[in-house]
């Protein structure tokens, strides 16, 4: 099964306290994940924990579900960081700033693990 | 044990200057009144991880090299690149970023701020439509009515609400929070939206929609506003309008939710012109939510600099100013940018794949305290004192009040500043021997 999502980011708390300790676990906890209501966790048949991989027409990530009661149906949001840009929208339309919210996305269950950040980040070397 | 009042917190657009800060044998122990940003910021600096010693990448691998080396390495850089990206400078001094401007005149480089990403269309939308504003002080004292558009205070400027904001009790609102009206306007029911009075919540990208129906109806012309905008009903819109309408002092507090969504600017400019509708009726002002603490300070230095707020082309001898061309993310979307110097900004972390896909193939040169994703795709790095903390200068909170922060204790690592000026030094020195 995989939900049609409209894909947000934006801050955290947690991301924001971890801004300048990025290469800590911390970090991580607090980055990589994506909240969906459990309503549309229960329709990809995973809990809280188990792994979603997101993906959009400017790449794909693998992260975290985590549930979020405040999100209506269908609205994907993960905090801004390096795992959300995999994923989010280059294109500025012209006036200088990317597509960090509202980009079509499909999110599905997967058995992959999040990559934590240096993995991420090493991938854009060795491309 | 020296204790230190008043200090400067350096994370947030907040600026907090009430800080007390316990500094025992050059450390900072204790921490008071700071949120969960600031005391991360302040006594998390000790177990963050720093990076303690310029490195140069040889065969993938970062090394340690001298100061001097890392200097010259990164000049040799900017003086062999033909299209130089100047990134970031929004974690640091105004200071700093004069220096960081003559760098990049000296190197006939792009330079832009971490606007790019966060406010740069509220930018460009002042510069449209203007953006009447005022000092949080004056919001703390009067406004009755206060707007949350797009904006997660409760996240992202934790204290800003007790201080400036919802809770803070004034001159003519003394009643606190029982005394103001607090509205907010959001995609999802955030932390902020649970504490409202009225929460709007909006189909994700219609944000100009609802402004404009809010201005059709302030302006006197309901009927045209349809039975539902933007997923809200007109009963509700018109309630909403009514309140503004009614308000003794409104101020819209705005972030990303309105700069960031479909029509980017013209959300900020139609947010300006509903301000200026407002103010036929009474006292309304915008404010932007300013993510790093430093920010709106770039947009200053910049301004009377160079004349342009962010993405400042030297490349023609003298500024020139096209977001859409000249930001950031344009120049590395476009391929274009074939060196770039990323200081007290995180672009790695920040920025799409794309941009990112083409730093990693470009040599970057990176000025931090602290190991990021940046790193993991920079060439040449070069440590940097903790501005705020380790270092004093001055920084321009969210509403452009010039707050001087202090230096708290001691570091072995120079600051931006002194960086951006060796810089300076070691590329007019190639240049001569060229």
């Amino acid at each position: 099964m995989k939900l049609k999502a409209n894909l947000i980011s934006g801050r955290t708390a947690d991301q924001g306290a971890h801004l300048e300790a990025k290469t800590h676990k911390g970090y991580f906890d607090a980055c990589a994940y994506c909240e969906l209501n459990s309503s549309d966790l229960e329709k990809l048949g995973v809990s809280e924990g188990d792994s979603l991989k997101v993906t959009t027409d400017f790449g794909e990530v693998v992260v975290f579900a985590k549930a979020n009661e405040g999100n209506p149906d269908s609205l994907a949001f993960i905090p801004m960081g390096p795992w959300a840009n995999a994923v989010l929208n280059p294109d500025t339309h012209g006036c200088g700033m990317p597509g960090f919210k509202g980009v079509p996305a499909e999110i599905e269950a997967t058995e992959e693990k999040p990559l934590d950040m240096k993995a991420l980040m090493k991938k854009y070397r060795e491309e | 044990m020296p204790v230190i009042k008043d200090a400067v917190c350096s994370l947030c657009g907040s600026l907090c200057d009430d800080i007390t800060v316990t500094v025992e044998d050059n450390k900072i122990t204790k921490i008071e009144n700071a949120c969960i940003l600031g005391h991360s910021k302040f006594v998390g600096m000790f177990e963050h991880d720093r990076i303690e010693t310029p490195m140069i990448r040889k065969e993938g691998e970062l090394v340690p090299v001298s100061y001097e080396e890392a200097i010259e390495a990164a000049a040799n850089i900017l003086v062999n690149s033909r299209r130089t990206l100047s990134y970031g400078w929004c974690s640091t001094s105004c200071e700093a970023i004069s220096k960081a401007i003559q760098l990049a005149e000296e190197t006939g480089s792009i330079i832009d701020s971490t606007a790019n990403v966060c406010h740069g269309p509220s930018a460009l939308a002042a510069q449209e439509k203007g953006a009447p504003s005022a000092t949080l002080g004056e919001i703390k004292n009067r406004a009755d009515v206060l707007i949350f558009w797009g904006c997660n205070p409760v996240h992202a400027h934790p204290r800003h609400m007790s201080r400036y904001s919802s809770f803070s009790k004034g001159f003519f609102t003394e009643k606190g929070r029982k005394g103001r009206k607090m509205v907010v306007i959001d995609v999802r029911k955030t932390d902020t939206a649970k504490l409202a009075d009225t929460y709007v919540e909006i189909d994700q990208g219609s944000d100009l929609l609802l402004i404009t129906a809010l201005r059709s109806i302030v302006n006197g012309h309901a009927d045209v506003v349809p039975e539902t905008v933007a997923g809200v009903s007109k009963a509700e819109v018109m309630e909403l309008a009514e309140t503004l309408k009614n308000a003794k002092f409104v101020c819209v507090f705005f972030g990303m939710g309105v700069t960031q969504s479909r029509s980017k600017y013209k959300n900020g400019d139609g947010v300006s012109s509903l301000i200026s509708d407002l103010n036929q009726h009474t006292k309304a002002v915008m404010i932007g939510m300013r993510g790093h603490y430093n920010v709106t300070g770039f947009g200053q230095v910049a301004t009377w600099e160079t004349g342009f707020p962010m993405a400042i082309d030297f490349a023609r001898g003298y500024p020139y100013y096209n977001p859409g061309e000249t930001g950031a993310n344009d120049v590395l979307v476009r391929e274009e940018a074939d060196a770039a110097i990323i200081a007290a900004a995180d672009a790695g972390a920040h920025f799409p794949q794309k941009a990112v896909r083409h730093l990693a193939k470009i040599p970057v040169i990176q000025i931090d305290p602290y190991a990021n994703p940046t790193t993991e795709i920079a060439d040449v790095i070069i440590p940097a004192a903790v501005v705020g903390i380790e270092a004093e200068g001055t920084a321009y909170r969210m509403d452009a009040i010039s707050l001087r922060m202090k230096k708290l204790i001691d570091s072995k690592f120079k600051t931006d500043e002194e960086i951006a000026k060796d810089l300076i030094a070691k590329v007019r020195e190639l240049k001569r021997g060229a």
